[in-house]
């Protein structure tokens, strides 16, 4: 098939030869696909992301290098089983615990729909998320008048302004990775600076055993003391 | 009666090829290879956009049992850490061994069966092995801390990336977690997969 004939049928001796340069592309066209289809199966479009994310060091801190927060401005999200996020506001007092109310239920929100999780950290959070967008806003119209750094400079004092948002996480044992992840990019979402991933109290713990059965445990079982 | 016309059957293939040639460049120059893993884990999604940085990247992977794999990026990093943990865990590896450590990207087992599993001829072979094992973690022998200072000790500029299922229970995350605390590394990636930010942020 592959054909570099040449074309006439009878040369005339002193005319020169006349050469059919057509190439037939068929096992061309086959390689391709095959090495297409290589690459399709072994390589990925999509390169994954990464979230950054600092813990708290166990070390003890110095009382003057303790970030400096509004207890009645934070917010304590307990992660639950089977998605389930629980959250109480502020610091609990000794009255709290007689209540198994005290803590409430909701669940993480999805793309779609601000219910639940993201709702309640925006409507806490109003005057961070309404800089923060007015701020994104501007960038926008700005382009490359406005740096990074000027931009990153900016969205720092709004998020750690005193009165923004402090939200503190404590996933249980029941929670899964993915449950974590979502709470992170809750903060993203709800313009939350202040965060942090802490270890579940005692006291925790028993808040949440006392809303499941609604009361019964914290009949049954004092509070744990505070420490 | 009319004679058939007789019809050229030959298609010209040159069209078709140039096509095949630009998927091809796209598909090579837009991808990159799927890192081979011992065990397959799904990234929960985020709406982060940042990307997983290209070079100088220690990847810990966790599966769902809570096993924990290691990944180091390059290969001098990779040998010097393999020769001050032979040292402190008096394993002695042969040359055979050491080169199959150099092709075999992950570190999954507690050093005393590193060399029973470097000389398994399959990566397959050493992957599934390795998936009964994991790299010790607890407190009463944590190799993998030791791995992490050891890698640590030969470039500082190292970052840290965990990847795990966005199914494994939270436990085996912290337990990850709480060994880089107590080894200062406080700072640390969490690899996701992206998804669409929500309407308005």
């Amino acid at each position: 098939m592959a054909s570099i004939d040449t074309g006439g049928e009878e040369a005339v001796k002193g005319k020169p030869k006349k050469l059919n340069l057509r190439v037939d592309f068929t096992p061309m066209v086959d390689m391709n696909m095959l090495l297409i289809t290589f690459f399709m199966f072994c390589t990925t479009l999509s390169k994954p992301e990464i979230m950054d994310i600092a813990m708290p060091t166990d070390q003890e801190v110095e009382e003057t290098e303790k970030p400096k927060v509004k207890e009645s401005r934070a917010i304590t999200l307990l992660l639950g089983e089977e998605n389930k996020v629980y959250y109480y506001v502020g610091k609990l007092e000794e009255d709290a615990y007689k209540d198994y109310n005290t803590i409430k239920e909701t669940t993480y929100s999805t793309i779609e729909s601000n219910e639940g999780l993201r709702d309640i950290l925006l409507e806490r959070n109003a005057d961070a998320v309404k800089q923060m967008r007015e701020l994104k806003i501007e960038r926008k119209e700005k382009g490359d008048r406005m740096s990074d750094e000027e931009y990153k400079e900016r969205s720092k004092t709004i998020k750690g302004d005193i009165d923004a948002l402090t939200v503190v996480i404590k996933p249980t044992k029941d929670a899964s990775y993915k449950n974590l992840v979502d709470a992170l990019d809750e903060m993203d979402i709800c313009s939350v600076g202040k965060y942090a991933i802490v270890d579940i109290s005692d006291g925790d713990i028993w808040l949440l055993e006392n809303y499941r059965t609604k009361g019964a445990y914290g009949v049954a079982n004092s509070a744990p003391a505070k420490k | 009666m009319a004679k058939a016309k007789k019809h050229s059957t030959v298609i010209d293939m040159t069209a078709m090829s140039d096509v095949t040639v630009l998927l091809l460049t796209f598909f090579m120059l837009t991808s990159t290879f799927l890192p081979q893993e011992p065990v397959q884990v799904q990234a929960p999604a985020s709406v982060k956009e940042i990307k997983v940085p290209e070079h100088n990247v220690m990847n810990i992977l966790i599966d769902l049992q809570g096993r924990v794999y290691l990944n180091f990026p390059r290969e001098d990093i990779r040998l010097g850490a393999l020769d001050k943990m032979s040292e402190e865990y008096g394993i002695t590896l042969n040359d055979k061994q050491k080169r199959a450590f150099k092709e075999q990207p992950f570190i999954g087992t507690p050093m005393n069966r590193l060399p029973g599993l470097l000389d398994l001829p399959l990566l397959s072979d050493q992957d599934a092995a390795m998936k009964q094992f994991g790299i010790p973690a607890d407190s009463v022998n944590n190799q993998f801390a030791r791995w992490i200072l050891n890698a640590r000790s030969l470039d500082k500029d190292l970052k840290i990336t965990i990847k795990a299922d966005q199914t494994t229970p939270y436990p085996m995350v912290e337990k990850v977690m709480k060994n880089l605390v107590k080894i200062k590394e406080n700072r640390y990636s969490l690899i996701t997969v992206l998804r669409g930010t929500p309407e308005g942020f």
